[in-house]
Protein backbone atom coordinates (compact mmCIF):
# COMPACT_ATOMS: atom_id res chain seq x y z
CA UNK A 1 0.00 0.00 0.00
CA UNK A 2 3.14 2.07 1.09
CA UNK A 3 5.03 1.73 -1.63
CA UNK A 4 2.01 2.05 -4.01
CA UNK A 5 1.34 5.13 -3.33
CA UNK A 6 4.73 6.27 -2.95
CA UNK A 7 4.99 5.42 -6.25
CA UNK A 8 1.82 7.42 -7.03
CA UNK A 9 3.47 10.48 -5.53
CA UNK A 10 6.81 10.60 -7.57
CA UNK A 11 4.78 10.08 -10.89
CA UNK A 12 2.89 12.99 -9.80
CA UNK A 13 5.85 15.40 -9.17
CA UNK A 14 7.60 13.73 -11.80
CA UNK A 15 4.42 15.05 -14.14
CA UNK A 16 4.48 18.49 -12.66
CA UNK A 17 8.19 19.26 -13.05
CA UNK A 18 7.52 18.20 -16.31
CA UNK A 19 5.38 20.77 -17.34
CA UNK A 20 5.94 23.39 -14.57
CA UNK A 21 6.33 26.05 -17.08
CA UNK A 22 3.17 24.75 -18.69
CA UNK A 23 1.02 25.22 -15.09
CA UNK A 24 2.50 28.94 -14.13
CA UNK A 25 1.29 29.81 -17.90
CA UNK A 26 -1.97 28.31 -17.17
CA UNK A 27 -2.34 29.78 -13.60
CA UNK A 28 -1.29 33.30 -15.18
CA UNK A 29 -4.31 32.98 -17.50
CA UNK A 30 -6.61 31.80 -15.40
CA UNK A 31 -5.56 34.94 -12.98
CA UNK A 32 -6.37 37.29 -16.17
CA UNK A 33 -9.82 35.56 -16.99
CA UNK A 34 -10.75 35.98 -13.33
CA UNK A 35 -9.51 39.66 -13.41
CA UNK A 36 -11.62 39.88 -16.57
CA UNK A 37 -14.38 38.14 -15.28
CA UNK A 38 -14.59 40.62 -12.53
CA UNK A 39 -14.19 43.69 -14.36
CA UNK A 40 -17.11 42.44 -16.62
CA UNK A 41 -19.74 42.31 -13.24
CA UNK A 42 -17.83 45.39 -11.61
CA UNK A 43 -17.86 47.10 -14.72
CA UNK A 44 -21.79 46.20 -16.14
CA UNK A 45 -23.22 47.40 -12.48
CA UNK A 46 -21.22 50.83 -12.71
CA UNK A 47 -22.25 51.79 -16.25
CA UNK A 48 -25.78 50.67 -14.90
CA UNK A 49 -25.81 52.92 -12.07
CA UNK A 50 -24.40 55.35 -14.23
CA UNK A 51 -27.36 55.43 -16.43
CA UNK A 52 -29.58 54.87 -13.26
CA UNK A 53 -28.13 58.24 -11.86
CA UNK A 54 -28.34 60.00 -15.02
CA UNK A 55 -32.01 59.23 -14.79
CA UNK A 56 -32.72 60.80 -11.58
CA UNK A 57 -31.94 64.04 -13.00
CA UNK A 58 -34.07 63.85 -16.12
CA UNK A 59 -36.38 62.59 -16.39
CA UNK A 60 -36.57 62.14 -12.23
CA UNK A 61 -35.99 65.68 -10.77
CA UNK A 62 -37.46 67.33 -13.73
CA UNK A 63 -40.90 65.65 -13.15
CA UNK A 64 -40.63 66.14 -9.54
CA UNK A 65 -40.24 69.66 -9.80
CA UNK A 66 -41.88 70.37 -12.59
CA UNK A 67 -44.98 69.26 -11.36
CA UNK A 68 -44.63 71.29 -8.21
CA UNK A 69 -44.72 74.49 -9.69
CA UNK A 70 -47.62 76.43 -11.68
CA UNK A 71 -48.48 75.74 -15.37
CA UNK A 72 -46.94 78.73 -16.98
CA UNK A 73 -43.50 77.96 -15.17
CA UNK A 74 -43.87 73.76 -15.91
CA UNK A 75 -41.45 73.84 -18.74
CA UNK A 76 -38.32 76.42 -17.38
CA UNK A 77 -38.56 74.62 -14.07
CA UNK A 78 -37.92 71.09 -16.38
CA UNK A 79 -35.01 73.08 -18.41
CA UNK A 80 -33.40 73.97 -15.82
CA UNK A 81 -32.73 70.55 -15.15
CA UNK A 82 -32.01 69.01 -18.75
CA UNK A 83 -29.92 71.93 -19.49
CA UNK A 84 -27.20 70.69 -16.49
CA UNK A 85 -27.19 67.19 -18.33
CA UNK A 86 -25.75 69.04 -21.15
CA UNK A 87 -23.86 71.96 -19.25
CA UNK A 88 -22.41 69.98 -16.82
CA UNK A 89 -21.23 67.52 -18.78
CA UNK A 90 -19.12 70.05 -21.18
CA UNK A 91 -17.84 71.11 -18.10
CA UNK A 92 -17.08 67.84 -16.59
CA UNK A 93 -14.57 66.55 -19.82
CA UNK A 94 -12.84 69.75 -20.04
CA UNK A 95 -11.72 70.53 -16.48
CA UNK A 96 -14.70 69.40 -13.97
CA UNK A 97 -13.03 65.68 -13.72
CA UNK A 98 -9.80 66.59 -13.16
CA UNK A 99 -10.09 69.19 -10.41
CA UNK A 100 -12.39 66.68 -8.53
CA UNK A 101 -10.48 63.66 -8.71
CA UNK A 102 -6.76 64.42 -9.56
CA UNK A 103 -4.65 64.48 -7.03
CA UNK A 104 -3.52 68.17 -6.49
CA UNK A 105 -3.66 69.70 -2.57
CA UNK A 106 -6.17 68.78 -0.38
CA UNK A 107 -9.15 71.06 -1.13
CA UNK A 108 -8.45 71.07 -4.97
CA UNK A 109 -7.24 68.57 -7.38
CA UNK A 110 -5.05 68.71 -10.25
CA UNK A 111 -5.06 69.21 -13.95
CA UNK A 112 -3.71 65.84 -15.62
CA UNK A 113 -7.06 64.67 -16.74
CA UNK A 114 -7.89 68.34 -18.11
CA UNK A 115 -9.78 67.14 -21.56
CA UNK A 116 -10.00 63.82 -20.02
CA UNK A 117 -6.34 63.23 -20.65
CA UNK A 118 -5.24 59.71 -19.62
CA UNK A 119 -8.84 58.76 -18.65
CA UNK A 120 -9.52 55.37 -20.41
CA UNK A 121 -10.16 52.01 -20.50
CA UNK A 122 -7.03 51.57 -17.65
CA UNK A 123 -8.09 51.23 -13.87
CA UNK A 124 -7.26 53.82 -11.36
CA UNK A 125 -6.34 52.20 -8.48
CA UNK A 126 -7.00 55.09 -5.92
CA UNK A 127 -10.59 55.07 -6.50
CA UNK A 128 -11.53 52.08 -8.22
CA UNK A 129 -9.46 49.10 -9.39
CA UNK A 130 -11.61 47.05 -11.16
CA UNK A 131 -13.60 49.17 -13.47
CA UNK A 132 -11.91 51.52 -16.37
CA UNK A 133 -11.54 54.83 -14.96
CA UNK A 134 -13.58 56.02 -18.06
CA UNK A 135 -16.55 54.28 -16.19
CA UNK A 136 -15.81 55.83 -13.07
CA UNK A 137 -15.45 58.82 -14.71
CA UNK A 138 -18.55 58.96 -16.29
CA UNK A 139 -20.25 58.04 -12.72
CA UNK A 140 -18.89 60.60 -11.44
CA UNK A 141 -20.16 63.12 -13.53
CA UNK A 142 -23.89 62.03 -13.27
CA UNK A 143 -23.04 63.42 -9.64
CA UNK A 144 -22.11 66.69 -10.73
CA UNK A 145 -25.64 66.95 -12.90
CA UNK A 146 -27.43 66.45 -10.59
CA UNK A 147 -26.13 68.70 -7.46
CA UNK A 148 -26.74 71.75 -9.53
CA UNK A 149 -30.15 70.94 -10.74
CA UNK A 150 -31.25 70.06 -7.27
CA UNK A 151 -30.78 74.12 -6.31
CA UNK A 152 -33.08 74.76 -9.29
CA UNK A 153 -35.85 74.44 -6.69
CA UNK A 154 -34.88 77.42 -4.31
CA UNK A 155 -35.18 79.61 -7.48
CA UNK A 156 -37.99 77.89 -9.82
CA UNK A 157 -40.26 80.27 -11.37
CA UNK A 158 -38.65 83.41 -10.94
CA UNK A 159 -35.22 83.26 -12.24
CA UNK A 160 -33.46 84.31 -15.64
CA UNK A 161 -31.85 81.85 -17.70
CA UNK A 162 -28.89 83.31 -18.98
CA UNK A 163 -28.35 84.21 -14.98
CA UNK A 164 -29.33 80.58 -14.14
CA UNK A 165 -26.48 79.00 -16.56
CA UNK A 166 -23.95 81.63 -15.45
CA UNK A 167 -24.82 80.62 -11.63
CA UNK A 168 -24.49 76.75 -11.95
CA UNK A 169 -21.47 76.63 -14.27
CA UNK A 170 -19.75 79.00 -11.59
CA UNK A 171 -21.08 77.27 -8.59
CA UNK A 172 -19.77 73.81 -10.07
CA UNK A 173 -16.05 75.16 -10.04
CA UNK A 174 -16.15 76.98 -7.34
CA UNK A 175 -17.96 74.87 -4.56
CA UNK A 176 -19.16 71.31 -5.98
CA UNK A 177 -15.68 70.54 -7.35
CA UNK A 178 -13.88 71.13 -4.44
CA UNK A 179 -16.11 69.52 -2.12
CA UNK A 180 -16.54 66.49 -3.54
CA UNK A 181 -12.11 66.43 -4.26
CA UNK A 182 -12.01 67.41 -0.03
CA UNK A 183 -14.16 64.06 0.31
CA UNK A 184 -13.75 61.60 -2.46
CA UNK A 185 -10.74 63.02 -4.30
CA UNK A 186 -7.21 61.62 -3.53
CA UNK A 187 -5.67 62.77 -0.74
CA UNK A 188 -8.33 65.24 -0.02
CA UNK A 189 -8.43 67.09 3.57
CA UNK A 190 -12.20 64.64 4.66
CA UNK A 191 -10.97 62.02 2.31
CA UNK A 192 -12.67 58.67 4.28
CA UNK A 193 -9.06 56.43 4.53
CA UNK A 194 -6.37 59.23 3.92
CA UNK A 195 -8.08 62.67 5.05
CA UNK A 196 -6.31 64.97 7.92
CA UNK A 197 -10.07 64.68 9.23
CA UNK A 198 -11.88 61.32 8.15
CA UNK A 199 -15.43 61.78 7.57
CA UNK A 200 -17.45 59.38 6.20
CA UNK A 201 -19.90 60.42 3.28
CA UNK A 202 -20.57 57.08 1.00
CA UNK A 203 -22.47 58.20 -1.36
CA UNK A 204 -22.85 62.34 -1.33
CA UNK A 205 -24.58 63.21 1.80
CA UNK A 206 -22.12 66.33 2.34
CA UNK A 207 -20.77 66.93 -1.41
CA UNK A 208 -24.40 66.50 -3.06
CA UNK A 209 -27.41 67.66 -0.23
CA UNK A 210 -25.73 70.11 2.31
CA UNK A 211 -23.61 71.86 -0.68
CA UNK A 212 -26.74 72.03 -2.88
CA UNK A 213 -29.30 72.53 -0.37
CA UNK A 214 -27.85 75.37 1.72
CA UNK A 215 -26.77 76.99 -1.60
CA UNK A 216 -30.34 76.88 -2.12
CA UNK A 217 -30.97 78.40 1.04
CA UNK A 218 -28.87 81.40 -0.13
CA UNK A 219 -30.19 81.66 -3.50
CA UNK A 220 -33.76 81.80 -2.46
CA UNK A 221 -33.06 84.83 0.06
CA UNK A 222 -30.97 86.53 -2.39
CA UNK A 223 -33.73 86.23 -5.00
CA UNK A 224 -36.56 87.07 -2.57
CA UNK A 225 -39.99 85.67 -2.46
CA UNK A 226 -41.66 85.07 -5.98
CA UNK A 227 -43.97 88.18 -7.00
CA UNK A 228 -47.73 87.54 -4.96
CA UNK A 229 -45.80 85.35 -2.64
CA UNK A 230 -48.11 84.15 -0.11
CA UNK A 231 -51.43 86.14 -1.28
CA UNK A 232 -51.44 84.23 -4.98
CA UNK A 233 -52.36 80.95 -4.76
CA UNK A 234 -48.86 78.79 -5.93
CA UNK A 235 -50.76 75.11 -5.76
CA UNK A 236 -48.43 72.57 -7.78
CA UNK A 237 -50.00 72.47 -10.98
CA UNK A 238 -49.43 68.18 -11.17
CA UNK A 239 -48.83 66.09 -8.36
CA UNK A 240 -49.06 63.52 -11.11
CA UNK A 241 -45.60 64.52 -12.58
CA UNK A 242 -44.43 65.01 -9.04
CA UNK A 243 -45.39 61.22 -7.96
CA UNK A 244 -43.67 59.75 -11.35
CA UNK A 245 -40.93 61.96 -10.60
CA UNK A 246 -40.49 60.71 -7.18
CA UNK A 247 -40.71 57.30 -8.38
CA UNK A 248 -38.03 57.46 -10.86
CA UNK A 249 -35.83 59.29 -8.11
CA UNK A 250 -36.32 56.29 -5.79
CA UNK A 251 -35.22 53.96 -8.52
CA UNK A 252 -32.25 56.05 -9.69
CA UNK A 253 -31.06 56.45 -6.32
CA UNK A 254 -29.89 52.66 -5.97
CA UNK A 255 -27.60 53.37 -8.85
CA UNK A 256 -26.30 56.47 -6.66
CA UNK A 257 -25.81 54.86 -3.58
CA UNK A 258 -25.25 51.14 -4.50
CA UNK A 259 -23.49 52.33 -7.17
CA UNK A 260 -20.95 54.45 -4.70
CA UNK A 261 -19.86 50.81 -3.84
CA UNK A 262 -17.89 51.20 -6.71
CA UNK A 263 -18.23 47.28 -7.32
CA UNK A 264 -20.78 44.69 -8.08
CA UNK A 265 -20.17 43.71 -4.39
CA UNK A 266 -21.51 43.06 -1.01
CA UNK A 267 -21.11 46.18 -0.19
CA UNK A 268 -23.52 47.43 -3.06
CA UNK A 269 -25.86 44.95 -1.73
CA UNK A 270 -25.80 46.66 1.65
CA UNK A 271 -26.23 49.65 0.56
CA UNK A 272 -28.97 49.08 -1.59
CA UNK A 273 -30.75 47.30 1.20
CA UNK A 274 -30.19 50.52 3.03
CA UNK A 275 -31.25 53.12 0.71
CA UNK A 276 -34.88 51.15 0.28
CA UNK A 277 -35.76 50.93 3.81
CA UNK A 278 -34.64 54.22 5.11
CA UNK A 279 -37.08 55.46 2.08
CA UNK A 280 -39.64 53.66 2.96
CA UNK A 281 -39.64 54.48 7.02
CA UNK A 282 -39.37 58.28 5.48
CA UNK A 283 -42.46 58.10 3.16
CA UNK A 284 -44.48 56.77 6.51
CA UNK A 285 -42.75 59.68 8.53
CA UNK A 286 -43.53 62.47 6.86
CA UNK A 287 -47.05 61.33 5.95
CA UNK A 288 -47.78 60.08 9.48
CA UNK A 289 -46.47 63.34 10.84
CA UNK A 290 -49.00 65.36 8.09
CA UNK A 291 -51.63 63.29 8.76
CA UNK A 292 -51.25 63.90 12.62
CA UNK A 293 -51.11 67.61 12.19
CA UNK A 294 -53.09 68.51 9.24
CA UNK A 295 -56.07 65.75 9.11
CA UNK A 296 -54.92 64.39 5.86
CA UNK A 297 -52.59 62.25 4.87
CA UNK A 298 -51.25 63.89 1.09
CA UNK A 299 -49.20 61.79 -1.55
CA UNK A 300 -47.19 64.85 -1.62
CA UNK A 301 -46.52 64.23 1.82
CA UNK A 302 -45.56 60.73 1.05
CA UNK A 303 -43.35 61.42 -1.73
CA UNK A 304 -41.54 64.30 -0.17
CA UNK A 305 -40.64 62.18 2.89
CA UNK A 306 -39.46 59.14 0.79
CA UNK A 307 -36.79 61.97 -0.83
CA UNK A 308 -35.83 62.98 2.24
CA UNK A 309 -35.24 59.62 3.31
CA UNK A 310 -32.97 59.32 0.08
CA UNK A 311 -31.24 62.01 0.81
CA UNK A 312 -30.54 61.34 4.82
CA UNK A 313 -29.51 57.69 4.27
CA UNK A 314 -26.96 58.96 0.73
CA UNK A 315 -23.79 59.21 3.35
CA UNK A 316 -24.87 56.57 5.54
CA UNK A 317 -25.99 54.05 2.79
CA UNK A 318 -22.54 52.24 2.83
CA UNK A 319 -21.81 52.16 6.68
CA UNK A 320 -24.83 51.17 8.39
CA UNK A 321 -27.49 47.88 8.81
CA UNK A 322 -30.99 47.91 7.80
CA UNK A 323 -32.17 48.76 10.92
CA UNK A 324 -30.47 52.23 11.61
CA UNK A 325 -31.31 52.60 7.95
CA UNK A 326 -34.99 52.49 8.83
CA UNK A 327 -34.38 54.97 11.97
CA UNK A 328 -32.55 57.24 9.90
CA UNK A 329 -35.22 57.17 7.39
CA UNK A 330 -38.22 57.89 10.09
CA UNK A 331 -36.08 60.70 11.71
CA UNK A 332 -35.66 62.60 8.40
CA UNK A 333 -39.20 62.21 7.01
CA UNK A 334 -40.45 63.61 10.48
CA UNK A 335 -38.09 66.30 11.11
CA UNK A 336 -38.06 67.62 7.62
CA UNK A 337 -41.81 67.55 7.24
CA UNK A 338 -41.20 70.05 10.52
CA UNK A 339 -39.21 72.17 8.86
CA UNK A 340 -41.12 72.79 5.40
CA UNK A 341 -44.28 73.13 6.95
CA UNK A 342 -43.83 74.88 10.28
CA UNK A 343 -40.06 76.26 10.22
CA UNK A 344 -39.58 77.71 6.96
CA UNK A 345 -43.55 79.67 7.03
CA UNK A 346 -42.19 81.19 10.37
CA UNK A 347 -38.96 82.81 9.16
CA UNK A 348 -41.34 83.40 5.55
CA UNK A 349 -38.34 82.71 3.33
CA UNK A 350 -39.84 81.32 -0.48
CA UNK A 351 -37.87 78.21 -1.00
CA UNK A 352 -39.98 77.44 -3.80
CA UNK A 353 -39.98 73.68 -4.08
CA UNK A 354 -38.02 73.31 -0.61
CA UNK A 355 -34.64 72.54 -1.54
CA UNK A 356 -33.38 73.37 1.55
CA UNK A 357 -35.88 71.94 3.92
CA UNK A 358 -34.97 68.45 2.11
CA UNK A 359 -31.75 68.38 0.98
CA UNK A 360 -30.41 70.40 3.35
CA UNK A 361 -31.63 69.43 6.29
CA UNK A 362 -31.85 65.86 5.39
CA UNK A 363 -28.56 66.20 4.20
CA UNK A 364 -27.09 67.18 7.80
CA UNK A 365 -29.34 65.05 9.26
CA UNK A 366 -27.99 61.65 7.47
CA UNK A 367 -24.09 63.55 8.21
CA UNK A 368 -24.74 63.67 11.84
CA UNK A 369 -26.38 59.96 12.07
CA UNK A 370 -23.65 58.44 9.45
CA UNK A 371 -21.60 59.20 12.35
CA UNK A 372 -23.45 57.57 14.99
CA UNK A 373 -24.59 54.44 13.04
CA UNK A 374 -21.82 53.58 10.93
CA UNK A 375 -20.31 49.74 11.77
CA UNK A 376 -17.16 47.64 10.66
CA UNK A 377 -20.10 45.07 10.64
CA UNK A 378 -20.53 46.29 7.21
CA UNK A 379 -17.90 48.59 6.06
CA UNK A 380 -14.38 47.65 7.69
CA UNK A 381 -12.92 50.62 6.21
CA UNK A 382 -10.38 51.26 9.46
CA UNK A 383 -9.50 47.71 9.49
CA UNK A 384 -11.25 46.34 12.10
CA UNK A 385 -11.16 49.45 14.46
CA UNK A 386 -14.73 50.90 15.66
CA UNK A 387 -16.31 52.83 12.54
CA UNK A 388 -19.14 55.15 13.79
CA UNK A 389 -20.79 56.05 17.25
CA UNK A 390 -22.38 52.68 18.37
CA UNK A 391 -19.16 50.85 17.18
CA UNK A 392 -17.39 53.21 20.41
CA UNK A 393 -16.15 55.63 17.77
CA UNK A 394 -17.83 58.66 19.26
CA UNK A 395 -15.06 60.78 17.37
CA UNK A 396 -16.45 59.99 13.98
CA UNK A 397 -19.58 62.07 14.96
CA UNK A 398 -17.71 65.29 15.26
CA UNK A 399 -15.71 64.29 12.35
CA UNK A 400 -18.62 64.28 10.35
CA UNK A 401 -20.31 67.43 11.89
CA UNK A 402 -16.84 69.02 10.71
CA UNK A 403 -17.35 67.80 7.27
CA UNK A 404 -21.14 69.04 7.61
CA UNK A 405 -19.66 72.51 8.57
CA UNK A 406 -17.40 72.88 6.04
CA UNK A 407 -19.78 71.98 3.16
CA UNK A 408 -22.14 74.77 4.90
CA UNK A 409 -19.66 77.52 4.92
CA UNK A 410 -18.13 76.68 1.82
CA UNK A 411 -21.88 76.27 0.09
CA UNK A 412 -23.12 80.12 1.75
CA UNK A 413 -19.70 81.77 1.09
CA UNK A 414 -19.49 80.43 -2.31
CA UNK A 415 -22.94 81.05 -3.43
CA UNK A 416 -23.39 84.19 -1.90
CA UNK A 417 -20.02 85.64 -3.94
CA UNK A 418 -21.50 83.94 -7.44
CA UNK A 419 -24.50 85.45 -7.63
CA UNK A 420 -23.10 88.78 -6.52
CA UNK A 421 -20.77 88.51 -9.71
CA UNK A 422 -24.04 86.82 -12.07
CA UNK A 423 -26.07 89.79 -10.87
CA UNK A 424 -23.44 91.70 -12.43
CA UNK A 425 -22.85 90.18 -15.44
CA UNK A 426 -26.04 89.09 -16.24
CA UNK A 427 -28.32 89.96 -14.02
CA UNK A 428 -30.22 86.71 -11.53
CA UNK A 429 -33.91 87.22 -11.25
CA UNK A 430 -36.60 87.66 -13.91
CA UNK A 431 -37.83 91.22 -14.85
CA UNK A 432 -41.17 91.39 -13.63
CA UNK A 433 -43.24 91.16 -16.19
CA UNK A 434 -41.47 87.91 -17.27
CA UNK A 435 -42.31 86.88 -14.26
CA UNK A 436 -45.86 87.51 -14.17
CA UNK A 437 -46.06 85.79 -18.28
CA UNK A 438 -44.42 82.71 -16.57
CA UNK A 439 -41.02 81.80 -17.64
CA UNK A 440 -41.97 79.45 -20.02
CA UNK A 441 -43.27 82.02 -22.33
CA UNK A 442 -40.96 84.70 -21.39
CA UNK A 443 -37.63 82.68 -21.12
CA UNK A 444 -38.11 79.87 -23.37
CA UNK A 445 -41.02 80.80 -25.99
CA UNK A 446 -43.10 77.91 -25.02
CA UNK A 447 -46.10 77.10 -23.54
CA UNK A 448 -46.32 73.46 -21.47
CA UNK A 449 -49.55 72.78 -22.12
CA UNK A 450 -51.22 73.75 -25.89
CA UNK A 451 -54.88 73.17 -24.77
CA UNK A 452 -55.95 74.41 -29.06
CA UNK A 453 -52.96 73.13 -30.36
CA UNK B 1 -86.91 82.71 -28.43
CA UNK B 2 -85.69 82.35 -25.20
CA UNK B 3 -81.64 81.77 -24.15
CA UNK B 4 -81.46 79.52 -21.04
CA UNK B 5 -78.30 79.08 -19.38
CA UNK B 6 -77.72 76.65 -16.50
CA UNK B 7 -74.66 76.61 -14.31
CA UNK B 8 -75.10 72.75 -12.88
CA UNK B 9 -73.17 70.42 -10.91
CA UNK B 10 -70.39 68.47 -13.14
CA UNK B 11 -72.11 64.86 -12.71
CA UNK B 12 -75.38 65.96 -13.48
CA UNK B 13 -74.59 66.68 -17.27
CA UNK B 14 -75.27 62.99 -18.63
CA UNK B 15 -79.05 63.19 -16.41
CA UNK B 16 -79.48 66.67 -17.34
CA UNK B 17 -78.67 65.59 -21.39
CA UNK B 18 -81.30 62.60 -20.92
CA UNK B 19 -83.81 64.41 -19.70
CA UNK B 20 -83.90 67.04 -21.99
CA UNK B 21 -83.26 64.50 -25.04
CA UNK B 22 -86.81 63.33 -24.02
CA UNK B 23 -88.80 66.23 -24.41
CA UNK B 24 -87.20 66.42 -27.82
CA UNK B 25 -84.20 69.16 -26.77
CA UNK B 26 -81.25 67.94 -28.93
CA UNK B 27 -79.47 71.04 -29.60
CA UNK B 28 -77.06 72.54 -26.85
CA UNK B 29 -73.82 74.44 -26.02
CA UNK B 30 -71.60 73.00 -22.72
CA UNK B 31 -68.54 74.51 -21.71
CA UNK B 32 -66.56 73.21 -18.38
CA UNK B 33 -66.66 76.37 -15.91
CA UNK B 34 -64.91 77.21 -12.53
CA UNK B 35 -67.35 80.06 -10.17
CA UNK B 36 -68.61 80.39 -6.73
CA UNK B 37 -71.87 81.70 -5.41
CA UNK B 38 -73.01 80.23 -1.50
CA UNK B 39 -71.55 77.05 -1.72
CA UNK B 40 -68.16 77.55 0.28
CA UNK B 41 -65.34 76.11 -1.53
CA UNK B 42 -62.32 73.50 0.36
CA UNK B 43 -58.89 73.68 1.94
CA UNK B 44 -56.18 72.22 0.34
CA UNK B 45 -52.70 71.92 2.31
CA UNK B 46 -49.72 71.12 0.00
CA UNK B 47 -46.49 71.30 2.64
CA UNK B 48 -48.03 72.90 5.45
CA UNK B 49 -48.92 75.88 2.92
CA UNK B 50 -52.97 75.98 3.00
CA UNK B 51 -55.20 76.94 0.13
CA UNK B 52 -58.45 77.83 0.04
CA UNK B 53 -60.15 76.89 -2.70
CA UNK B 54 -63.50 78.80 -3.72
CA UNK B 55 -63.54 78.67 -7.50
CA UNK B 56 -65.20 74.89 -7.76
CA UNK B 57 -65.68 73.42 -11.49
CA UNK B 58 -69.24 73.48 -12.79
CA UNK B 59 -70.93 73.55 -15.97
CA UNK B 60 -72.38 75.79 -17.92
CA UNK B 61 -75.31 74.49 -20.53
CA UNK B 62 -76.53 76.95 -22.81
CA UNK B 63 -79.33 76.39 -25.18
CA UNK B 64 -81.87 78.37 -27.33
CA UNK B 65 -85.73 77.31 -27.06
CA UNK B 66 -88.37 78.34 -29.00
CA UNK B 67 -90.28 80.86 -26.81
CA UNK B 68 -93.69 78.65 -26.27
CA UNK B 69 -91.41 75.79 -24.76
CA UNK B 70 -88.93 78.00 -22.05
CA UNK B 71 -90.81 76.82 -18.75
CA UNK B 72 -91.22 72.86 -19.76
CA UNK B 73 -87.48 73.03 -20.40
CA UNK B 74 -86.87 75.58 -17.56
CA UNK B 75 -88.24 72.59 -15.23
CA UNK B 76 -87.12 69.57 -16.89
CA UNK B 77 -83.69 71.01 -16.20
CA UNK B 78 -84.00 71.69 -12.80
CA UNK B 79 -85.18 69.16 -11.88
CA UNK B 80 -82.72 66.74 -13.17
CA UNK B 81 -79.93 69.06 -11.94
CA UNK B 82 -81.60 69.17 -8.34
CA UNK B 83 -79.79 67.42 -5.59
CA UNK B 84 -81.36 69.70 -2.66
CA UNK B 85 -78.15 70.51 -1.37
CA UNK B 86 -76.04 74.00 -1.75
CA UNK B 87 -73.96 74.55 -5.11
CA UNK B 88 -76.85 72.97 -7.18
CA UNK B 89 -76.27 76.01 -9.61
CA UNK B 90 -78.70 78.57 -11.35
CA UNK B 91 -80.60 79.16 -14.72
CA UNK B 92 -80.80 82.74 -16.55
CA UNK B 93 -83.08 83.34 -18.97
CA UNK B 94 -82.91 86.11 -21.66
CA UNK B 95 -84.85 87.02 -24.82
CA UNK B 96 -83.43 86.08 -27.90
CA UNK B 97 -83.45 88.64 -30.76
CA UNK B 98 -82.59 86.67 -33.72
CA UNK B 99 -81.37 83.09 -34.62
CA UNK B 100 -79.53 82.62 -38.36
CA UNK B 101 -78.45 79.06 -39.29
CA UNK B 102 -75.24 79.98 -40.87
CA UNK B 103 -75.49 76.76 -43.67
CA UNK B 104 -78.54 78.13 -45.17
CA UNK B 105 -78.92 81.45 -43.45
CA UNK B 106 -82.88 80.04 -42.34
CA UNK B 107 -83.91 82.77 -39.33
CA UNK B 108 -86.09 82.84 -36.78
CA UNK B 109 -87.17 79.64 -34.50
CA UNK B 110 -86.99 77.27 -37.89
CA UNK B 111 -83.04 77.94 -37.13
CA UNK B 112 -83.18 76.28 -33.78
Amino acid sequence: MTRLSLLFLSLCSFAAAQSAPDLEKRLADLEKAAKAAQTAGDNSWMLTSSALVLMMTGPGLALFYGGLVRRKNVLSTMMHSFVLMAVVSVLWAVVGYSIAFDEGNPFFGGLKYLFLNGVGADPNGDYAGTIPQATFMVYQLMFAIITPALISGAFAERIKFSGMLLFTTLWLLIVYLPMAHMVWGKNGFLGATWGKIPTFDFAGGTVVHITSGVSALVCALYLGKRKGFGTDPMRPHSLVLSTVGACLLWVGWFGFNAGSALAANALATSAFVATHFATAAAALGWMVAEWMKTGKPSILGAISGAVAGLVAITPASGFVTPMPAMLIGLIAGVVCYLMVSVVKSKFGYDDALDAFGVHGIGGTIGAILTGVFATKEVNDLRMGMPMGLIDGNAGQVVNNMIGAAIAWGLAIVGTLVILKVCDAVTGVRADETAEIDGLDLSMHGEEGYNFEA
Amino acid sequence: MKKIEAIIQPHKIEEVKEALKKIGIDGMTITEVRGHGRQKGHKEVYRGMEYQVDLLPKVKIELVVPGGRAEEVIKTLADAARTGKIGDGKIFVFDVAEAIRIRNDDRGEIAL
